[in-house]
């Protein structure tokens, strides 16, 4: 928060425990309140507008309708026939993340996915899921995409480490991405309120010039809804790029 | 990407102050918090219960929604499929029912045409014979008035000149006369 004539634009990220002293004990802080929040908003959403389960539908039901079809579409069409085996969790994967970037826009909220733990924690469950599929569906033959086919012998020692080195960023890369993107985003929105305050703290003309930076706000919140769910959407569809290769024989 | 121009941005400000106040600075970097590393166990429960309701509760209910309308959608196209083939086929059997009637029609005129012109030509050979018939009945007739005349004739002639002959001379001979008005009338 803004104090004076500094900005903290990081304190916004901190976390605290909820609840008390039974939250100190769980270590239960905002972030997985917001996590349960998130979670239970998805779940509502989809519970409440199929509840008409109806031939034609209302406008909740088809906004329940349209984001299945969306995921399910994105799944099928990327992975493949064994699409529908992983749209649950491409569908988990996109909403948990929409879900969180679209919440810490409501001020006094706070970001899960701007923490770079549960990025990355959701990037090694990705990674970790691609491999198991890979063994599952490819055995351990999968290990000859190190050495693209068709490559000759004595480059070997050459292109397996490249490949395994751009095998083993993935979850760097995702995590990172998202992570980056949640926290430059609401660091600039912290950075220009805190201008809105020093200015106000000019006199009359500052009042005057505090509306410049409320009128970057508001463009960089339109500008953050569209990161949001664009990210939420790159998290997806590279995890349906990794799995599609882990199933691809 | 245009992440590109934002991480620059946020890059800015965090480059101006030394490497470790930037990691001591951002609160997402201090490992050293239990809530940090909670926060990840925590959001493994949450996403795994996250991850079980979608995929045992709310998604195949939105799946069953979906599969009930695709198949309501599909019977009722069958049958309007099915109504639709069976107005094609009424449409048809009523076209060759009028064809077939217009064809009953125009034999029906037809066979009535001929027996009308059969029957006309009918009458008119029955009319022309029994014309002719009359013809020749009367022919016959004439034939034999004249031959019935003619030979009255004769007669009339042998008469008459008896009769003139009895005036003339008193008496006759009816032989000598018959044979003298056969002799003159030949």
């Amino acid at each position: 928060m803004a104090a004076g004539s500094t900005i903290d634009a990081l304190g916004q990220f901190e976390l605290h425990p909820v609840l008390g002293h039974l939250g100190e004990a769980l270590r239960f802080s905002q972030s997985p309140l917001f996590m349960l929040i998130a979670a239970a908003i998805v779940l509502a959403f989809l519970y409440i507008g199929m509840r008409p389960a109806a031939v034609v539908p209302g406008r909740l039901q088809a906004a329940a309708e349209i984001s299945y079809d969306f995921v399910h579409d994105l799944a099928v069409s990327t992975i493949g026939e064994n699409g529908a085996t992983f749209f649950p969790f491409v569908f988990a994967l996109f909403f948990f993340i929409l879900a969180g970037n679209y919440l810490g826009l409501l001020p006094f909220s706070f970001t899960y996915t701007s923490h770079i733990a549960v990025t990355f924690g959701l990037a090694i469950m990705v990674f970790v899921i691609s491999i198991l599929a890979s063994i599952r569906f490819q055995g351990v033959g999968f290990l000859k995409h190190f050495l693209p086919a068709g490559t000759p012998v004595w480059l070997a020692p050459l292109l397996v480490p490249i490949e395994l080195i751009s095998f083993l960023s993935r979850p760097v890369s995702l995590s990172i991405r998202l992570f980056a993107n949640m926290v430059a985003g609401h660091v600039l929105l912290e950075v220009f309120a805190g201008f809105t305050i020093m200015l106000a703290g000019l006199g009359a003309f500052g009042h005057v010039l505090a509306i410049a930076p409320i009128a970057i706000n508001i463009a960089l919140t339109a500008l953050e809804l569209l990161v949001g769910v664009l990210q939420a959407y790159v998290f997806a569809i590279l995890t349906c790029i990794y799995l599609r290769e882990a199933v691809a024989h | 990407m245009y992440r590109t121009p934002r991480l620059f941005l946020f890059a800015a400000p965090l480059a101006a102050v030394p490497g470790r106040a930037v990691a001591a600075g951002m609160p997402q970097l201090n490992f050293h918090d239990p809530l940090l590393i909670g926060q990840v166990v925590w959001g493994a429960v949450i996403f795994g219960g996250f991850y079980l309701a979608l995929s045992r509760f709310a998604l195949p209910r939105v799946e069953r929604v979906l599969t009930n309308r695709r198949a309501r959608i599909q019977s009722d196209l069958d049958v309007a499929r099915k109504a639709k083939a069976e107005a094609d086929r009424a449409s048809a059997e009523l076209l060759s029912a009028r064809h077939e009637a217009a064809e009953q029609a125009r034999a029906h005129v037809e066979r009535i045409q001929s027996e009308a012109r059969a029957s006309a030509d009918a009458h008119a050979a029955e009319t022309a014979k029994r014309l002719e018939t009359e013809i020749a009945n009367a022919e016959t007739r004439i034939t034999q008035s004249r031959e019935q005349a003619l030979s009255s004739l004769s007669e009339i002639a042998t008469s008459t000149t008896q009769d003139l002959v009895s005036r003339l001379i008193g008496t006759q001979d009816e032989q000598t006369v018959a044979n003298a008005v056969t002799r003159v009338s030949a």
